[in-house]
């Protein structure tokens, strides 16, 4: 990963000694409350249900066996012995002491890490492809060109206080895994009919409130300009997006009322005078950042005889190879997603032990290295095939082997209204109990790919609206209910989920899912997956089916 | 309590009366008060002929509310020693980008003043983007407070970005390579 420069460490250790008297001031009075949450929430720290929460950056989710180890540190010290991984790759803790955060922030420098605008209206951690650098789909790593956008968009002066917060994506591969096109910026590294590098760039994604799919702004960037062309979006946004409703600040909504023409006609008008300014990149800076990732250097190896002869042998160790071992760039290894949805466990949770545990296997099979997923899981991007068995061996000794990557109990959700303040429903209980209804892995294996994404409140954590299955919490008259929406997805084709009817009770929603599913098994093709089904025959069978179960519980029988 | 401004990085006395445009107001009728003011964009623009001496002395400047196109004042900046950009809610941004665009593309190189919610923990962000003249809403801080606060301008000493007052981003001002093999 990203090693700092005494730049790059200067820059975190003054943050942390700014945001130290800036807590200090605040403890004394100095600030107030108001004056003194903007600065909090571009540290990370919100005041949540219970405590405060601190989101900590982690910059595409590129982590190291080190920092692994300082977050246990973290998790048992200052919290109550665990973290969260969320969906933009980053990890939260739920249980600090506002005075312990400056020097949580302190340990975090010491390992290069932080909480830079991990919220607040600023631009937001850049995410990118877990698998960046090992894919074997990938055209060109977008790690260094991510770092990139990194340090320009790391207390930026001019867009520190945008109308709304903003988030950037990179993508480098055939198949987008960074979800680009839900985005205020996605970034879609391409060449050009030359064969010169640059970015196709799309604005005005996103999910919340106003669920769009964002729209290309321009086909082709040279990568040259990517930084200044980035500014003049910024620019334009930062002068032109509504300030009247947080609801209505998104750049999405500047683009819709807009248009896609008129905003990109004014994009260009301000890159024009930016073009070849300053941020203009240069080779020499690009393989600097570049040479300052200390990836393996990976030589090809032979296929391992005791893997295959163990695939062949071990049913168990055969169905964690099927889902959560992925093909490596390089032969002879490959990519092993450490599964954060075990039965019983809120999604994208590590104890503080399984920090360190995951550190030292990071350390003897993947080089010390570790990437978060948006999905809320855990990847090793490089292990040696011959060292699989012995990896998931491991990892199944401490609760992070579950074979159940892509499957149906692979559910992303957000924290929810167990420790959200802004959550409208609970969402861990949710995915627990659909979890426990389908608890036999050789029928997960049968309904196979599916994604169920559990959103708490429609701000869309969990992503929802790009969920095979979607289900967002809701408030009725003070009671918790969930809309359902199907059809939804993420990758080259994201498309939003459409809602299948009136929402349901917390306790229907097992039933509501195996109705869902019951249909599709009904309905597929052969090696049909849930989304093609839903795609193929549309919304109405599958909806018939979920409302004609439920109304024997709408309408009980008057005895 | 304090009505000093920092300008120029130091503490100073510089009080200038804000003149603003109270409902049902016009810009052609108010009586613009003698002495050192800031008048509002409106005024500016349609009595420009009878202020342009105050103007060119100092004596007058000229703010523009968040939002307010800094491109109006472009074919005025050669008379304009004094403009202020004023910040609603220390939360709206949009005077950071009109202070970039009047520095940076319309060459403005005269006083350029923050004002309304004025506070320290933007003043990094402020003087980057080309303000020389910070003035916290009368009475927000002590002296001795805005003492202290001088120091939040060199909150972030060596920057990733170029801005007004770095030319150059990191990249371009040192040689990180270097930096990396010295290390080696």
């Amino acid at each position: 990963m990203y090693q700092y420069d005494e730049y790059d460490q200067r820059i975190v250790d003054e943050r942390v000694a700014q945001f130290a008297d800036q807590t200090r001031r605040y403890l004394a009075g100095e600030l107030s409350e108001d004056e003194f949450r903007p600065l909090r929430l571009q540290n990370g720290l919100y005041i949540q249900r219970h405590a405060p929460m601190l989101r900590i950056a982690v910059p595409y989710g590129n982590l190291n066996s080190k920092q692994l180890r300082t977050l246990g540190h973290i998790a048992r010290t200052f919290d109550r012995g665990y973290g969260h991984i969320t969906t933009r790759q980053n990890i939260q803790f739920n249980w600090p002491r506002l005075d312990d955060v400056p020097e949580i922030l302190g340990l975090l420098a010491n390992v290069q890490m932080h909480a830079i605008q991990t919220s607040g209206n600023c631009i937001r951690n850049v995410t990118a492809d877990p698998f960046a650098g090992v894919a074997a789909d990938e055209i060109v790593d977008p790690r260094p060109w991510c770092e990139i956008v990194r340090q320009w968009s790391t207390f930026h002066p001019e867009f520190a206080f945008l109308p709304r917060k903003f988030k950037i994506a990179v993508n480098g591969a055939k198949e987008d895994r960074a979800v680009i096109q839900v985005h205020d910026i996605g970034l879609d590294i391409v060449h050009n009919a030359a064969g010169e590098l640059g970015f196709r760039v799309l604005v005005g994604g996103g999910l919340g409130r106003t669920p769009i799919i964002g729209e290309e702004v321009a086909a082709f960037v040279p990568w040259q300009q990517i930084l200044n062309y980035c500014e003049a979006i910024l620019r334009v946004y930062n002068q032109h997006g509504r300030r009247d409703n947080a609801y209505k600040a998104r750049i999405k909504i500047l683009v819709k009322a807009l248009g896609v023409p008129e905003f990109a006609r004014q994009v260009e008008e301000e890159f024009a005078h930016l073009k070849d300014g300053p941020s203009t990149l240069t080779q020499a800076e690009i393989d600097r950042v570049a040479s300052r990732f200390d990836d393996p250097v990976l030589s090809p190896l032979a296929e391992d005889a005791g893997y295959r002869a163990r695939l062949a042998d071990d049913k168990a160790f055969a169905a964690w190879a099927r889902r959560n071992v992925r093909a490596h760039r390089v032969a002879g290894y490959a990519s092993v997603v450490l599964s954060l949805k075990p039965y019983g466990v809120a999604p994208g949770d590590l104890t503080a032990d399984q920090f360190d545990a995951v550190a030292d296997l990071a350390d003897r099979y993947a080089f010390g290295e570790v990437r978060s997923t948006h999905e809320q899981n855990v990847v090793l991007a490089s292990v040696r095939e011959a060292d699989l068995v012995a990896l998931w061996q491991e990892a199944r000794a401490i609760g992070l082997a579950t074979p159940n990557i892509g499957l149906l109990t692979d559910i992303i959700a957000c924290p929810g209204g167990d420790f959200c303040a802004l959550a409208n429903a609970k969402s861990i209980p949710i995915a627990n109990a659909i979890q426990d209804r389908f608890d036999k892995l050789d029928y997960l294996f049968d309904i196979g790919d599916i994604e169920i994404n559990i959103s708490g409140c429609m701000n869309a954590c969990g992503h929802h609206h790009v969920g095979h299955i979607g289900i967002l919490g809701v408030d009725k008259n003070g009671a918790e209910f969930y809309q359902v929406t199907i059809g939804g997805k993420q990758g080259n084709d994201a498309a939003l989920g459409k809602v299948i009817g009136p929402s349901f009770a917390a306790a229907e929603m097992p039933d509501v899912i195996s109705a869902l599913i019951d249909t599709y098994v009904d309905q597929r093709h052969d090696d049909e997956r849930f989304i093609d089904t839903v795609r193929r025959i549309g919304v109405e069978p599958f909806k018939t089916r979920v409302y004609a179960d439920r109304q024997p519980q709408r309408k009980p029988a008057h005895v | 309590m304090s009505d000093k401004i920092i300008k120029n990085g130091r503490v100073v006395v510089d009080e200038r009366l804000t003149v603003a445009l109270a409902e049902g107001e016009a810009a052609a009728d108010i009586a613009v008060p003698a002495g050192r003011v800031l008048v509002p964009l409106a005024v500016w623009q349609t009595r420009r002929d009878e202020l342009l001496a105050r103007a060119r002395s100092g004596e007058l400047g000229v703010w523009l509310a968040a939002g307010e196109d800094a491109a109006t004042l472009a074919g005025d900046l050669e008379a304009l020693q004094v403009i202020a950009l004023h910040f609603p809610k220390f939360t709206d941004g949009r005077s950071y980008s009109a202070a970039t665009l009047l520095r940076k593309r319309h060459g403005y190189k005269g006083e350029l003043r923050a004002i309304g919610e004025v506070l320290r923990d933007q003043f990094n962000y402020m003087t980057r983007c080309g303000f020389d003249a910070l003035q916290p809403q009368a009475g927000r801080y002590t002296d001795a407070q805005l003492e202290a606060a001088l120091a939040s301008i060199d909150d972030f000493t060596q920057p990733y970005q170029h801005s007004v007052k770095d030319p150059l981003p990191l990249f371009r001002s040192v040689n990180r390579a270097a930096d990396r093999e010295a290390q080696q």
